[in-house]
């Protein structure tokens, strides 16, 4: 059995300007250790998923469906019930480490507060396990410098401190929301490399959300493309870049710039990013795609899945897409 | 021959730090933000300047075009020093140099209708320019960029993230300026929309032979724009060289790790690369290391670094390190 189950979540915001949809019937499923890649523009929906996952949304925001992690829905259960699970089984990094820390709290409070809630310890042994964990993430001189307040680090050690702070109660799931965007690529390099290496050592498994297809072709074994609050399509990631099955995932492909590559010209999605506002009709990629048609802007295209691991939400056949 | 558009020789902005910690008669400190960069840009070329945050790049930008106050020279194509000019004789030549900026909504005014946003550079620098003239001007401007003249009216928060760079790129044009400086223009869009801003850009630059100066932490997209591309490190120039061959055949260690920690969108590649890991931390620019300032986090480091800087020179290829071209192995 998988050990979290999405089926069908939808989240939707309520707003003056009317209804967002931000995350439209997403089903996927997370495998124990495995790394899952979560790819998408702005507006993909593919932080408010997450967010809905652990009951972090806005207050505004109304979700729909199904989330089975250990047989309870994610969704459905008690705030105190998923106060048991957040953090402690399924932990979460974030985006900008100075925004996530507390500011006025040495880190090793507020790590320790950590240990203190979930596993009962005694504040000196949480302490002791937060310097050890702050050594498992590789900040130099963790014993002292525990006691410094989040100003007193640069942004890469913050957010080596972040996923120790995530990792304290050694969780089933990390959630990593652009843990490397607020980054130089030279300390992305080095977080990356920390998290693959956290993850071989500790086994749990990684939701890489991302928009960088770089650091998902690194990190993961599998990704999903997501569009307008939809999964595009599924596959593991080899496949996935060599022989992309979806307009869009091809589209996202040819639009990057390559360090490695001698490139004539970048082949841009015509096209401005997807209005969530309104109950979506057909294919939300349908405005920008090149491969459009009558019947991808008034129907849907469901995800199916195609081959062993692969699904893809296309009407256009995949010869059609990789010619 | 032609003259070189602009030509910096030896730049300098040095700023005076307060620490909380000084008394009122305390001498400031000094931080060297941007130390002896040198550099020519013939007309038409684009010169592509990379670095990671706080390496200086945005700051010399802005020394350019005297946003902040700089030592050395800054020559234009006439033999003018730039920086020795009056402000009012520096008005002149803002209309031959223009900038477009990172975040494409914060440096567009939200109360002003796209319209009157791209006016104001003529209103400044054309003022004898009747309103009609400069109402057409501003259609053609928009129509090159990408946008729609019927939104003249509309306001920036109308727009999406791409389209708001479309009109920071419009109001730069509008006065036709000879070079452009880009300030990490593309860095806080999506993919596909940096894609289209990155061709319109290319296309600019054939159509109206703009001179480019371009900023950006993202070796690929400076790749993938630039003739010449200039690393920058602690307010220093590490390495000099046309594109094709910086990319190639990085001499400098401090390029060489950087270009490895670029991810590649490419399982088979990205699963196997070496990354050049840099140990530690970028240095306090208040106390840069003596010697190279690369040297506390370069792998080649030896004891001759700690002493003088180097500067090698092969053809037209600076780098500066004593170990210039030997390989790193990571």
């Amino acid at each position: 059995m998988a050990l979290l189950d999405v089926k069908d979540l939808s989240v939707r915001f309520d707003t003056p300007e009317g209804e967002i949809h931000a995350v439209n019937g997403v089903s996927f499923s997370l495998e124990k250790g495995e790394t899952l890649g979560i790819v998408g523009e702005s507006g993909s929906g593919k932080s408010q998923l997450n967010f809905a996952l652990l009951g972090l949304l806005a207050k505004n925001g109304h979700t729909t469906g199904q989330a089975l992690f250990d047989g309870k829905d994610l969704l459905s259960i008690s705030e105190r019930e998923l106060n048991k699970i957040r953090a402690n089984r399924i932990a979460m990094v974030f985006q900008d480490p100075m925004t996530s820390l507390n500011p006025y709290m040495r880190i090793s409070d507020q790590m320790a507060e950590v240990l203190m809630l979930h596993k009962g310890l005694s504040k000196r042994a949480a302490i002791t396990e937060s310097v050890a964990m702050l050594d498992a993430v590789k900040i130099p001189d963790a014993r002292n410098r525990v006691r410094l307040y989040p100003h007193e680090f640069s942004g890469g050690m913050r957010q080596r401190v972040m996923i120790a702070m995530s990792l304290l109660c050694h969780p089933e799931i990390l959630i990593a929301d652009e843990p490397t965007t607020a980054l130089d690529v030279t300390v992305q390099a080095q977080i990356m490399e920390l998290l693959a290496e956290l993850q071989r050592e500790f086994g749990m498994a990684t939701i890489l959300i991302t928009h960088d297809l770089g650091v998902v072709a690194g990190f993961c074994e599998r990704a999903i493309v997501m569009y307008g609050g939809r999964i595009m399509e599924e596959a593991p990631v080899d496949p996935l870049f060599e022989t992309p099955t979806h307009p869009y995932t091809r589209g996202l492909l040819d639009a990057i710039p390559r360090v490695d590559e001698d490139q004539e010209a970048l082949r841009a999605i015509p096209g401005n990013p997807p209005n969530m506002t309104g109950a979506p009709k057909g294919c939300p990629f349908a405005p920008r795609c090149a491969l459009v048609d009558e019947r991808c802007r008034v129907e849907t295209p469901a995800l199916m899945e195609f081959a062993e691991g692969r699904a893809r939400a296309c009407f256009r056949s995949i010869e059609e897409v990789a010619a | 021959m032609s003259r070189p558009l602009i030509e910096a020789r030896d730049v300098r902005v040095t700023f005076d730090i307060h620490r909380p910690s000084d008394l009122p008669w305390t001498p400031p400190a000094q931080l060297h933000a941007v130390n002896g960069v040198s550099f020519t840009l013939e007309p038409g070329q684009t010169l592509g300047i990379v670095g990671e945050s706080g390496c200086g790049k945005s700051t010399l930008a802005r020394a350019l075009i005297r946003m902040l106050p700089a030592s050395g020279q800054v020559i234009w194509q006439d033999g003018t020093d730039l920086l020795t000019l009056s402000p009012r004789q520096m008005l002149k030549y803002r209309s031959e140099i223009q900038m477009i900026f990172q975040d494409p909504l914060a440096s567009l005014n939200p109360r002003m209708t796209v319209g009157d946003i791209i006016a104001e550079p003529l209103r400044t620098h054309r003022p004898g320019m009747s309103a009609k003239e400069r109402k057409d001007k501003v259609r053609a401007v928009m129509e090159r960029v990408g946008l729609l003249p019927n939104q003249i009216n509309r306001y920036p928060h109308e727009f999406s993230g791409g389209q708001c760079q479309r009109i920071g790129i419009a109001r730069a044009l509008v006065v036709e300026p000879k070079l452009l400086i880009c300030d990490e223009p593309v860095s806080a869009l999506d993919v596909s929309i940096q894609a289209q801003v990155i061709g319109l850009l290319e296309e600019l630059r054939r159509d109206l032979g703009l001179t480019i100066i371009f900023i950006a932490h993202d070796l690929s997209v400076v790749k993938h724009l630039s003739d010449e591309v200039m690393v920058l490190y602690l307010g220093r120039m590490m390495e000099k060289a046309s594109s094709d061959e910086l990319f190639a055949e990085p001499r400098h260690p401090y390029t060489q790790a950087l270009l490895s920690a670029v991810p590649i969108p490419d399982p088979k590649i990205e699963k196997t690369k070496q990354v050049i890991p840099l140990d530690g931390d970028l240095p306090s620019p208040m106390a840069p290391p003596k010697g190279c300032v690369f040297r506390t986090r370069c792998p080649k480091a030896q004891a001759i670094c700690e002493t003088v800087p180097a500067d090698h020179l092969t053809g037209s290829h600076h780098t500066a390190c004593h170990f210039a071209g030997e390989t790193v192995s990571a």
